[in-house]
């Protein structure tokens, strides 16, 4: 009995080490996403609050704690609180395949790839919970377009993970990022890594594919009735995702913890702050793209979707396929 | 093991109660709900079995593709009120027949499967007999059977999943005069003298464009 509890906090232990460090840094994130965007414009950005504005993020979350929750009288209310409930969930849940180095990993589950998929494409509820919930035309508009949108670029990332599993010939993450110790899938699939970058862009509703919540159309899209702690958590979970679909990328393409180059110099830093760094670098890239480029019209985005990328990518499997087969690569065990 | 049989109980407790309430739930939305959150139940059931890729294909395709579709017609059509006019009206009597025949045929296929099970129980103890390897993942072994013994059947699966997608389209396609479409290629490849034109304007004449 002792041992079963010893092992029981132990695995707490385990989650709250995990968990409490996503959070921070996902607090962290939003000021530097606001301090990049802020520069590209040649703005200041946040630098008021704390050295270089650093508290920011602490100060906008306590201003929504103490705010008052307002639910719509004609809300499902139920289903309006547990939105921003589920989004939240599913954005924290996914962190737990993620391997920060050969040891660090919460559960080493063979599906690790598909579970991450999987708990992605859940996603989508969150946000349609929360649009129908609200019993308002332009969350309802803005919920719909959303889930339209993460349907359909969710395609494209199915195809491209089957690019990367079709050379490491496994599922779990591991394998995955031990695959690349000679050769990292950025190199041989670029074409991948782009069209998975641009569909992570439209997969976490980022701009220039913020459809969802167009302002000047939309109001704020499905998060409009919210307010106060579970605006945030709605925003909380936005950019947990974002974090997680960069570590994904940083996994399927980057080589995750392993170093550039296997010599001296590089091996000193620890195997997770190289998964960190290279995580921070895709964030700076998704915060320059947000920067920089205007918003896509809705059948634009559409047909980049389904007429462009899921197609492409389609046509490299059978690249990939036939490359391994005709060279005797495929990794069979 | 426990641990095992007290998880295997939240989740069928769980998968139970929302099948009922599936069916019994007036709101349309709420049993569209309760229909994902039953999807969810049953692939933990699956994970806590050991076929952790049919579980997380299970959430992927049902949870992830398909009741997001169900989700859509249910919220876009407005199906509670006919259900509702189902339940209190005079119509009830027509679907009750068939209802009861697809049910009682369930039921005998279920009773057919569970005695599978109790008469052939040697067949269940040797896994051994069926070649299936413990050591490797069971994505392995699926892709093992699946691409050898039956990639006929696969493949003709796939085709008919194929054809009825394009069916589907195609039933759905119209094609409608006089809207404007975008087509990137015209717009990159007209040049400049194709769209400007330089007139000499004559006074009070004004200058007539075509269109």
């Amino acid at each position: 009995m002792i041992e079963n509890l010893i092992i029981l906090f132990d695995e707490i232990y385990k989650v709250l080490f995990l968990l409490i460090p996503v959070l921070v840094s996902v607090a962290m994130i939003v000021w530097l996403d606001r301090r990049v965007w802020a520069f590209v414009q040649k703005r200041r950005g946040p630098n008021v609050v704390g050295p270089f504005g650093l508290f920011q993020s602490l100060a906008d979350a306590l201003k929504y704690i103490f705010k008052e929750i307002i639910i719509p009288a004609s809300a499902n209310k139920v289903i309006f609180i547990l939105a921003p409930i589920v989004t939240m969930t599913l954005a924290l849940i996914s962190w737990a395949v993620i391997p920060f180095s050969e040891e660090y990993v919460l559960a080493d589950i063979n599906v690790g790839i598909l579970y991450l998929f999987a708990v992605s494409s859940l996603g989508v509820y969150g946000i349609i919970m929360g649009g129908w919930a609200s019993n308002s035309k332009y969350p309802f508009l803005g919920s719909i377009r959303s889930a339209a949108q993460m349907v359909s670029y969710e395609v494209s990332i199915g195809v491209i993970i089957i690019n990367v599993l079709l050379c490491v010939g496994s599922l779990n993450l591991k394998d995955i990022v031990l695959a690349q110790q000679n050769l990292w899938f950025v190199i041989p699939l670029f074409p991948m890594f782009v069209i998975f970058f641009i569909s992570a862009l439209a997969e976490t509703n980022r701009p220039p594919f913020d459809l969802p919540e167009a302002e000047a159309e939309l109001v704020a899209g499905y998060q409009t009735e919210y307010s106060g702690m579970m605006y945030a958590m709605f925003w909380l979970g936005e950019y947990a995702n974002i974090l997680l679909m960069c570590s994904m990328g940083s996994i399927l393409f980057l080589g995750g913890w392993l170093s550039p180059i296997n010599l001296y110099p590089f091996t000193l830093i620890p195997a997770p702050l190289w998964l960190i760094f290279k995580i921070l670098l895709l964030f700076i890239l998704f915060s320059l793209v947000k920067a920089i480029v205007p918003r896509y019209r809705y059948d634009q985005l559409m047909k980049l979707g389904w007429k462009i990328f899921l197609p492409f990518s389609l046509i490299w499997v059978v690249i990939t396929a036939s490359y391994l087969f005709y060279f005797n690569l495929l990794p069979v065990n | 093991m426990i641990v095992h049989s007290i998880f295997f109980y939240i989740f069928s407790i769980i998968a139970v109660f929302s099948a009922v309430m599936v069916t019994v739930s007036r709101n349309t939305v709420h049993s569209v709900f309760f229909l994902i959150l039953d999807f969810i139940s049953i692939s933990c059931l699956f994970i806590m079995i050991g076929a952790e890729f049919i579980g997380m294909i299970m959430l992927i395709v049902y949870v992830g593709a398909v009741a997001v579709l169900f989700l859509f017609v249910v919220m876009m059509l407005n199906v509670s009120q006919q259900k509702n006019e189902w339940l209190s009206g005079e119509k009830n009597s027509k679907h009750i027949p068939i209802g009861l025949l697809i049910s009682t045929v369930i039921f005998f296929e279920l009773i057919i499967v569970a005695g599978g099970w109790k008469y052939k129980p040697e067949l269940l103890k040797n896994f051994s007999n069926l070649g299936i390897d413990l050591n490797t993942t069971n994505t392995h072994e699926i892709g093992k059977v699946l691409y050898t013994d039956y990639i006929h059947l696969f493949q003709l699966s796939g085709m008919i999943l194929l054809v009825a997608m394009i069916g589907a389209i195609v039933l759905t396609f119209r094609h409608r005069e006089g809207i404007k479409r975008q087509s990137y290629f015209k717009q990159i490849s007209r040049e400049r003298s194709e769209g400007v034109e330089v007139i000499d304007v004559e006074k009070n004449k004004g200058v007539k464009i075509d269109v």
